[in-house]
C-alpha cells in the first residue's frame, strides 16, 4: 500500500471512529427529552457519557487535522464549499461542550434544564451537520476549477447532504439507546433497550441508503460484501436486543456503522470529493495529498503515538466501565 | 468590506478570544497540579482545598478554551483555503500531530482527573492531572511552532512542479526547532503563569480581607488556603515577569533579524539610526499610516541596545525598509485574480503603526502592572499580615485582567506586525528560493461576503454571551470560596454543594452521598 492510500485509510478510520464514539454521546444527548422522564434520569444519562465525551470529540479534531495534514486539497475544497453548515456545526459543538461542564454549576433546576436542552440541541446540530458534510463529500458537491464552489452559499445544501444528516442522526439516536441500555440499570435500561429495539431497523435505513448509493456509483465486490455485512448486522442487532444481550447488541450496531463506512470510503476511493459539475473537477487522493516526505514523517509519529493514545483511552473506558444506577454511586477503586 | 477584511476580523476576534482562555488553562493547570502534588506529599488540608477550589475555576475556563479552539482548526479551511493549499505540506501536519499527541492526552486525562477523585489510587490520580498539564504544554508547543513557521518559515522549499506554487516540507525537525518557536513558546508559557499568578493574588487578597473584616480566625485551614494562594501567586507572578522580560528580549532580538519592519513599526522609527533611540510616547496624524507623520518622544541609545545588545549599532527605519521590501517583493500586487480586490494595487509593507506601536507598549505595560500588584501583595501579606486597604485589595482584583490584556495585545502586535504577509519571507534564504505568501492571496475564493458576515456575527454574539456566563460563573465560585465538598477528595469537581451540610467530612473513598452533588 502506498503512503497516500495508507493515509486515506487513516483519515477514513478517524472519521469512522469519531462517528462510532461520539455517536453514542450525540445519541444519549438527543434522547434526553425522550428517555429522560425525570431529572434523575437525565442526570444518570449524562453521567454515562460525562467522563468520555471530551476524549471522543478529540477524534473529530484529529480527523479534521489529519484530513488537512494528509490531503490539504480535500480540506481546502470541502470546508469552504460547505461554509455555513460547518459554521453551524461549530456553534453546536461549542454550546454543547460548555453546557456539559457548566450545567452542574448550580442547583437551580431551571438552570440545569436549560443547559440540558442546549446539550440536546447542540448535539442534534453537530451530528446532523457533520453527517451532511460527510454525505456531501462522498456523494458530490458543486465544485468547479481549482476546487472553488460553483453557485451561492446554499448550492452545497443538496439531497446527499440531507441524506448524510439523517443517516448520522438516526444511527446515533439508536446507538445512544443501546449504549444506555448497556451502561445503566433499572427502568432506564429497559426503556432504552425497548427504544433501540423498536427503532433500530428503521434508523439503519438512511445509513444503508447512503452506503448503497455510493456503492451503486463507485463500488465493486469487496464493498458489496461490506454493505451486505452492514445490513446483516442490523438484523443481528435487533435479535440481540430482543434477547436482552445489550453488550452484543452494541457490538453488532457498531458493526453496522463500521461496515457502512467501509463501504462508503472503500467505494469512493480514490475520489475524496466528487464534483457534481463535471467529473473532471473531482478531487482525487493523488491531487489532494501532501508530499511523500511529510506523509512519511506523519506515519512514523502516528505509528508510535497512536498505540499509546488508544491504550490510555481504552484504560479510561475500563475505569468507568461500571453500570450506573440512579442510586448514589458507590466509588470503586480499580 | 470585502471577504478578505471580514475574514481577517473573524480570525482576529476568534483567536484573541480563544487566547483569553488558553493562558489561564496553561498557567492555572500547572499551579493546580503543583497544589495537588503538595497535598499528596504533605497531606495538609489547605493544599487539598486549594486544589479543589482552583481546580474548579480551572475547569470552568478549560472547557470554553477547548470549545473555542475547535473553531481555529476549521477556520483555516473555511475562510483561508488558498493559504491551506499553499502551506498544507507543513502546517497541516503540525496541527494533526498536535491533536494526536496533545489533545487526546489533555482531554482524556482531565476526564480521569475530574471523575477519578476517590476512584483511582491517589498517586495515579495525581499523575492524571500532570498528564493533562503536559498535554496542554505540548499543544502550546505545536501550535506556536505552526505560528512561528508562518513568522519565520524554515525547513521548506518552494515547489512549483504542479503549476501552482506550494511550500514543500523538507526538514520536519527544523520546523519543530525553529528558533522563533523556541522563543515564542517560552515567552507564552511564562506569560501564562503571570495570568494564573495574578488570579491567585486578586481572589486570595479579596478573601483574606473579607475574612479579616468579619473577624474570622487567622489560624484555621481556610485562612491558610487564601494566604498561601496569595503568596504562591505573588511569587509565581514576579518570577514569571522576570522570565517574560528575558524571553521577550530574546524574541525581540530574533524579530529584528527576521521581521525588521515589525520591530521598527513598534518603535515608529522612520529613518535608520545609529545609535537608535527608544520611543516612550508618540502620536500620529489621525488616519495616517505614514511614518513621517508620527511625532515621537525618545530616549537615545536604548533601541540599539534592545535590538543588538550594544549602544551603537544601526537599527533600520520604516522608510528604508518599506523601500527595500518594495524592491524585493514588488511595489504592487500582481494583476492576478488570485489577489482578489487587491490585484494591481500598491502594497503597504508597513503594518498599521498605531496598532504595532501601542500594542507593543500595552503588552509591556500590562505585564509591569501585574508584577507591581504581585509585589504589593507579597509586601502587604508579609509576616502573616492581612491587608485591609480597599484600594489595594480591589485594585489587585481589577488587575487580574491586566495579564489577559497584555497577552492579547502581544498577539495582536505580533500578528498585525507581519502584515501584509501571512507567511513572512525568511531573510536567511536567497530571494529566489524564499517561501512567502501575501494575506491577500490566502482567503477562500469561493465564499461570499454574506457567508463570512453570518459566521462572524454568529460567533461574535455567541462568544459575547459565553464570556458573560463564564465570567459570571468564575465570579460566583470565587466569591463562594471553599465549600464543604472541597474538604474531601470526592469524585467530580463541581461547586454545587449544599452549604448547610454540616456532617463531618469523611476521609475514606466511600463518601457516596456526596458523589451526586459533584458528578453528573
Amino acid at each position: 500500500m502506498d503512503l497516500q492510500t495508507l493515509w486515506f485509510v487513516a483519515v477514513a478510520v478517524l472519521w469512522t471512529g469519531f462517528l462510532l464514539l461520539e455517536g453514542f454521546d450525540f445519541g444519549v444527548a438527543g434522547l434526553l427529552p425522550v428517555l429522560g422522564r425525570e431529572p434523575a434520569d437525565r442526570k444518570l444519562m449524562l453521567r454515562t457519557i460525562g467522563p468520555l465525551w471530551d476524549g471522543n470529540e478529540v477524534w473529530l479534531v484529529t480527523a479534521v487535522g489529519a484530513t488537512f495534514a494528509a490531503f490539504p486539497g480535500w480540506y481546502a475544497t470541502w470546508l469552504p464549499a460547505m461554509y455555513l453548515p460547518f459554521v453551524l456545526v461549530l456553534v453546536g459543538l461549542i454550546v454543547r461542550a460548555v453546557a456539559f461542564e457548566w450545567r452542574h454549576s448550580s442547583h437551580d433546576e431551571r438552570w440545569d434544564a436549560a443547559w440540558t436542552r442546549v446539550i440536546t440541541t447542540g448535539s442534534f446540530i453537530a451530528a446532523g451537520g457533520l453527517g451532511a458534510a460527510l454525505g456531501a463529500t462522498t456523494l458530490g458537491l458543486p465544485v468547479g476549477e481549482g476546487g472553488i464552489r460553483v453557485g451561492g452559499a446554499f448550492s452545497g445544501w443538496s439531497w446527499p447532504a440531507l441524506l448524510g444528516a439523517v443517516a448520522v442522526l438516526a444511527y446515533s439516536l439508536v446507538h445512544g439507546a443501546v449504549f444506555l441500555s448497556m451502561k445503566t440499570e433499572g427502568e432506564l435500561r429497559h426503556r432504552a433497550r425497548a427504544f433501540a429495539q423498536r427503532w433500530a431497523p428503521l434508523a439503519a435505513l438512511p445509513l444503508l441508503g447512503w452506503a448503497g448509493l455510493v456503492w451503486a456509483r463507485y463500488g465493486g465486490l469487496p464493498t458489496g460484501i461490506t454493505l451486505v455485512v452492514a445490513a446483516g448486522a442490523v438484523v443481528l442487532t435487533w435479535a440481540r436486543l430482543a434477547a436482552g444481550r445489550e453488550g452484543q447488541a452494541f457490538t453488532a450496531w457498531a458493526v453496522v456503522l463500521l461496515a457502512s463506512m467501509a463501504t462508503v470510503f472503500g467505494a469512493v476511493f480514490p475520489v475524496v470529493l466528487p464534483s457534481t459539475i463535471d467529473p473532471a473537477f473531482d478531487v482525487l487522493v493523488t491531487g489532494a495529498s501532501v508530499s511523500d516526505y511529510t506523509l512519511t514523517v506523519m506515519t512514523w509519529v502516528a505509528g508510535f503515538g497512536l498505540p499509546v493514545v488508544l491504550g490510555y483511552q481504552a484504560w479510561t473506558y475500563w475505569v468507568f466501565r461500571k453500570r450506573l444506577t440512579a442510586e448514589p454511586e458507590h466509588a470503586t477503586v480499580s | 468590506m470585502d471577504v478578505l477584511e471580514i475574514a481577517r476580523w473573524q480570525f482576529g476576534i476568534t483567536t484573541v478570544y480563544h487566547f483569553l482562555m488558553v493562558p489561564l488553562t496553561i498557567g492555572l493547570g500547572l499551579l493546580v497540579a503543583v497544589m495537588h502534588t503538595m497535598w499528596v506529599r504533605t497531606g495538609r488540608a489547605e493544599w487539598l482545598r486549594m486544589t479543589r477550589f482552583w481546580g474548579r475555576i480551572f475547569l470552568i475556563n478549560f472547557v470554553l478554551g477547548v470549545a473555542t479552539g475547535l473553531v481555529q482548526e476549521f477556520q483555516f479551511g473555511l475562510a483561508w483555503s488558498e493559504y491551506s493549499r499553499f502551506v498544507g505540506d507543513v502546517f497541516g501536519s503540525v496541527l494533526a500531530l498536535e491533536a494526536l499527541l496533545a489533545f487526546f492526552l489533555e482531554s482524556t486525562f482531565l476526564g480521569l482527573w475530574i471523575f477519578g477523585w476517590g476512584r483511582i489510587p491517589k498517586k495515579l490520580h495525581l499523575a492524571t492531572i500532570w498528564a493533562a498539564v503536559v498535554g496542554s504544554a505540548i499543544s502550546a508547543y505545536f501550535i506556536i511552532a505552526a505560528n512561528s513557521w508562518m513568522q519565520h518559515p524554515v525547513g521548506v522549499v518552494l515547489d512549483t512542479s504542479s503549476g501552482e506554487p506550494r511550500a514543500r516540507q523538507v526538514d520536519f525537525v527544523a520546523v519543530l526547532t525553529n528558533n522563533t518557536a523556541l522563543a515564542a513558546f517560552s515567552h507564552a508559557m511564562v506569560a501564562s503563569l503571570m495570568v494564573a499568578g495574578g488570579l491567585l493574588v486578586g481572589i486570595g487578597l479579596w478573601h483574606l480581607r473579607k475574612r479579616k473584616l468579619a473577624d474570622k480566625s487567622t489560624e484555621d485551614v481556610d485562612h491558610a488556603v487564601w494566604r498561601r494562594s496569595v503568596r504562591v501567586g505573588g511569587y509565581v507572578s514576579l518570577a514569571a515577569f522576570v522570565l517574560v522580560a528575558l524571553t521577550g528580549d530574546w524574541q525581540g532580538k530574533l524579530m529584528y533579524q527576521q521581521q525588521p519592519l515589525k520591530m521598527s513599526s513598534a518603535e515608529a522609527l522612520c529613518e535608520t539610526e545609529a545609535p537608535a533611540s527608544f520611543s516612550i510616547f508618540a502620536f500620529n496624524k489621525l488616519g495616517s499610516n505614514e511614518c513621517d507623520d508620527v511625532h515621537s518622544f525618545t530616549i537615545p541609545y536604548i533601541l540599539s541596545f534592545l535590538a543588538h545588545s550594544d549602544f551603537s549599532s544601526p537599527v533600520p527605519g520604516v522608510n528604508q525598509l518599506q523601500e527595500e521590501y518594495a524592491q524585493a517583493y514588488g511595489a504592487t500586487y500582481p494583476d492576478d485574480p488570485s489577489y482578489g480586490d487587491k490585484a494591481g494595487q500598491p502594497i503597504d509593507y508597513t503594518p498599521v503603526l498605531a496598532v504595532t506601536y501601542w500594542g507593543f507598549r500595552l503588552m509591556i505595560g500590562m505585564g509591569a502592572l501585574s508584577a507591581g500588584v504581585a509585589a504589593y501583595a507579597l509586601w502587604s501579606t508579609r509576616k502573616g499580615r492581612v491587608p485591609t486597604s480597599r484600594i489595594g485589595v480591589y485594585g489587585s482584583l481589577l488587575a487580574v485582567g491586566a495579564p489577559f490584556v497584555g497577552n492579547a495585545a502581544g498577539w495582536v502586535f505580533t500578528e498585525m506586525g507581519r502584515q501584509p504577509f501571512v507567511v513572512y519571507p525568511n531573510p536567511d534564504v536567497p530571494r529566489a528560493d524564499q517561501v512567502y505568501f501575501f494575506t491577500a492571496q490566502a482567503v477562500s475564493p469561493g465564499i461570499t461576503a454574506t457567508e463570512v458576515w453570518t459566521s462572524l456575527i454568529s460567533l461574535a454574539v455567541l462568544y459575547g454571551v459565553l464570556a458573560v456566563i463564564e465570567v459570571g460563573l468564575i465570579v460566583r465560585f470565587a466569591r463562594r470560596g471553599i465549600t464543604e465538598g472541597d474538604t474531601t477528595p470526592t469524585p467530580g469537581i463541581g461547586g454545587g454543594t449544599k452549604d448547610d451540610d454540616d456532617r463531618p467530612p469523611r476521609a475514606d473513598d466511600d463518601a457516596s452521598d456526596d458523589v451526586l452533588q459533584f458528578a453528573y
